[in-house]
């Protein structure tokens, strides 16, 4: 019997296990196949369940076009029983989790691999703008065909009218994540940045400088979602799923972005882990920008509206801080591999609650949270998602 | 303020000419309903038929019902600028070439947000007044929004600030939407009729630098042309639509310099099928009207369209001297009305083959001018004057469709409402 908190069963018997990122690269002449089939091999050889017994699969991809997901099952040679296909972006990892686990509860799926894979190639990042979404064919590229930056820059101008922020206060955000990723093998930023370097950095968009972006590369991340049972009994290194929400295209009447779905739905999301935000050992935001990390701070319930500045100059960001934010250095200093940037966070909290996390490992961490923020149609990001996930005992 | 554009150096020879790379052309079916709007000089937005919430971006059912109704209505554009940012990097070789580049987020007082090019004169919004001062916030910047055609031909939303200054048309993004005669040297097809020496004097006074003007037949001593000449920006030229040398002759002179072309040469017999026998006027109104469109379009549309892109004086637009009679036939000017109608369909042709380059095709669609040719019409007619005024208006402007008078306003609609029912009224004699 599955307990239920507020309505809705819980995660009970849920595990997550195997977190799989592809090498990512700045620009690869590979295709999304490509990366999704590296990502699938490393899943079976690591967890040692035969390809066959993967009975369960979800991709989030911007760049398999023709293909869904349904096309990645034979070109795998895949005969799953249960297939979802998440190209939600920034919301996908915390999406694909929710939809696995509870296909896992149900029975519907024994082992469900969650892969998230893009390529880029020179010209993908310009082609895929344009064509983003309706709204934005119609309505936001036309002009300056900035894409999300010139949004972001509306946002976090907004943002810092509205509450005070400098820019220095988002780069305290992104210098602290540039020294989680140093300790991060994978991420694509090798040298450390000086809070001088972050202020002194090229304007983009007005007032989004070089370091509040992220860089496009090519790459998988990838996970795999099954009974606690199924992962004691294999030995793998997993874990528990404590609580979950989504929300999509919340807010809607706020004529600029300054709140997201989180705020909905946060409440229930600490009630169904039981742990209130204190608790909370390491956070993995989303991170397309500063001021978007400052936003979850708020709205997931860290501090108050507003105060996302002063918990920012109050608190230490790194790996080994007071508040550990984006241990793997996130997206800002890791690179975003399309939708695999929203499935960075999931990846890194698996390792960081199976000792797996090496040299930024957050000591002693029990619970952790990843947030995702997803899709940029027209001027702001609709989709927002947010896990707690938990050692398992 | 929009400080005034200075008049621009002669070009250096040596350099290559800059080509065209269009901004972001795509829009959806539906949201080309803005275009079309735009396309006459209205900024128009979807409104719920059901629950009158207003639409932004376009939509194929309301956000607030669900109703499928949506009516392209006009807005009036007042908002407050919510945000802004200005751009030093983009993804479209269009922008690049023309960074930074201002936009804003405005909302509208009819409710939607929207994102605008930002005109230089809109007040940046007030900054974060300071913890004390958080309890008195500053006024917000209010702006006038509108929509106008870009270089591609699709609307784009625009920015404007509340209160009008004297050189505001010279904002450089502004310049990029809009044909603005300032400083352009304007070819007028033909001189020797009112409504061509109204143009000239129109162009001249609109700030064009150089004004050709075509002369079919320079022995002849035409009234009013004395008037034109006199003018230091004009210099009359030898033109004759209905000869392919004379065309390719001029074109080879000036089509390498001319940044505005004006179609304004025109023959117009008042005759229906019955009432004169033989094809003689209606084979001279085709020569000019639809054959000399044709002539004129393949000698000076190549060098036109190779300049779209050349500095701040670029090759902008080609005018076409239609009338509302291409919309429908009027039968007591039965063949004038066909080769207009040609003459129309070869324009629209002509802004097919122009757009990839920027250029900006503008269709005049007059309703009976008051010359020598509509002396037997009742008025209201169009004075020639204002025709030239809106010309000119329609190029500072970037429309793209005018249909200047009372007369052609009012076909319009009709025609709109039902072309079949315009048909028989006009048949029953107007």
């Amino acid at each position: 019997m599955i307990a239920r908190v507020a309505g809705r069963a819980s995660y009970d018997g849920v595990a997550v296990a195997v977190p799989v990122t592809v090498p990512y690269q700045r620009y690869s002449t590979q295709g999304a196949h490509w990366f999704v089939g590296r990502a699938m091999d490393a899943l079976v050889e690591r967890s040692g369940i035969a390809k066959d017994e993967i009975d369960g699969l979800t991709i989030s991809s911007f760049s398999l076009a023709p293909d869904t997901a349904v096309g990645v099952t034979q070109h795998l040679g895949l005969a799953p029983r249960w297939l979802d296909h998440i190209p939600t972006g920034g919301a996908s990892g915390v999406m694909a989790l929710r939809r696995a686990a509870r296909a896992v509860q149900a029975g519907d799926a024994n082992v469900v691999a969650c892969i998230a894979a893009d390529a880029n190639h020179v010209e993908s990042f310009r082609q895929m703008l344009g064509g983003f979404s309706q709204f934005a064919r119609d309505a936001s590229y036309p002009y300056g065909s900035g894409g999300p930056n010139s949004i972001f820059a509306f946002i976090t101008a907004n943002y810092m009218r509205s509450f005070g922020a400098t820019r220095a206060d988002f780069g305290r955000i992104a210098v602290a994540q540039r020294s989680n990723a140093l300790a991060n093998p994978n991420a694509m930023f090798k040298v450390p940045l000086s809070i001088e370097q972050y202020l002194d950095a090229r304007p983009i968009a007005e007032p989004i400088h070089l370091f509040d972006c992220v860089m496009p590369c090519a790459g998988a991340e990838a996970f795999l979602v099954m009974s606690d049972q199924r992962a004691r009994d294999l030995g793998l290194g997993h874990v528990l799923v404590r609580a979950a929400i989504e929300r999509h295209n919340a807010y809607a009447e706020d004529p600029v972005l300054v709140r997201g779905g989180w705020a909905v739905d946060r409440d229930e999301l600490y009630a169904m882990a039981g742990a209130s935000p204190d608790a909370i050992d390491f956070v993995q935001t989303y991170d397309d920008y500063p001021v978007v990390v400052m936003l979850q701070f708020e709205d997931l319930g860290f501090c108050a509206k507003g105060e996302g500045p002063e918990f920012v100059r109050a608190h230490t960001l790194t790996h080994d801080g007071d508040f550990p934010n984006n241990t793997s250095g996130g997206q800002l200093s890791a690179g975003q591999a399309g939708c695999a940037g929203g499935f960075l966070g999931m990846t890194e909290a698996i390792r960081q609650l199976t000792d797996a996390a090496g040299a930024r490992a957050v000591s002693g961490a029990e619970l952790g949270l990843v947030s995702g923020f997803g899709m940029v149609t027209y001027d702001r990001c609709l989709c927002t998602g947010a896990v707690i996930l938990g050692r398992s005992s | 303020m929009t400080m005034p554009l200075m008049k621009p150096r002669r070009k250096n020879p040596v350099l290559r000419t800059r080509q065209m790379n269009l901004p972001p052309w795509a829009r959806g079916r539906t949201a080309l309903g803005m275009t079309a709007a735009a396309a006459e000089g209205r900024f128009e937005l979807q409104v719920c038929q059901r629950c009158q919430a207003v639409q932004y971006p376009p939509r194929d059912a309301c956000h607030r019902c669900l109703s499928s109704q949506l009516k392209w209505t006009p807005q009036a554009g007042a908002g407050e600028l919510l945000s802004e940012t200005v751009l030093h990097h983009s993804n479209d070789p269009f922008y690049r070439e023309r960074l930074p580049w201002r936009l804003g987020l405005v909302r509208l007082d009819a409710g939607p947000t929207v994102i605008a090019h930002l005109h230089g004169d809109v007040a940046a919004p007030p900054p974060w007044p300071g913890d004390a001062a958080a309890a008195t916030p500053q006024a917000p910047v209010r702006v006038h929004v509108g929509a106008r055609l870009d270089r591609a031909g699709a609307a784009v939303l625009i920015g404007f600030p509340i209160e009008e200054s004297e050189h505001m048309a010279d904002d450089k993004m502004l310049r990029e939407m809009t044909s603005d005669p300032k400083f352009r040297k304007i070819l007028v097809t033909d001189g020797k009729t009112e409504v061509g020496q109204a143009l000239v004097k129109a162009l001249v006074k609109a700030g064009a630098e150089i004004v050709w003007v075509g002369h079919a037949e320079p022995w002849k001593k035409l009234p009013g042309l004395d008037d034109i000449t006199a003018l230091a920006q004009v210099t009359l030229v030898p033109l004759d639509l209905t000869n392919g040398r004379s065309v390719a002759e001029l074109a080879g002179e000036i089509g390498g310099k001319v940044d505005i072309v004006v179609n304004n040469a025109e023959v117009h017999r008042a005759f229906g099928i019955a009432s004169r026998h033989g094809t003689d006027a209606a084979r001279a109104e085709m020569d000019i009207n639809y054959f000399g469109l044709l002539r004129l379009a393949q000698e000076f549309g190549p060098a036109l369209r190779g300049r779209s892109a050349d500095g701040t004086t670029h090759a902008a637009a080609w005018v076409n001297l239609l009338s509302v009679y291409a919309l429908s036939n009027y039968p007591p000017h039965g063949t004038f009305s066909a080769s207009k109608a040609a003459a129309y369909s070869l324009a629209q042709c002509l802004r097919a083959e122009m757009r990839p380059s920027g250029i900006r095709v503008v269709n005049v669609f007059p309703g009976p001018i008051d010359d020598e040719w509509n002396q037997n019409l009742p008025p209201p007619k169009v004075a020639p004057a204002a025709l030239a005024s809106a010309i000119v208006k329609a190029l500072k402007e970037g429309i793209e469709d005018v249909y200047p008078g009372d007369v052609a306003q009012e076909w319009l609609e009709r025609w709109r409402e039902n072309p079949k029912v315009l048909e028989r009224e006009l048949a029953a004699g107007g």
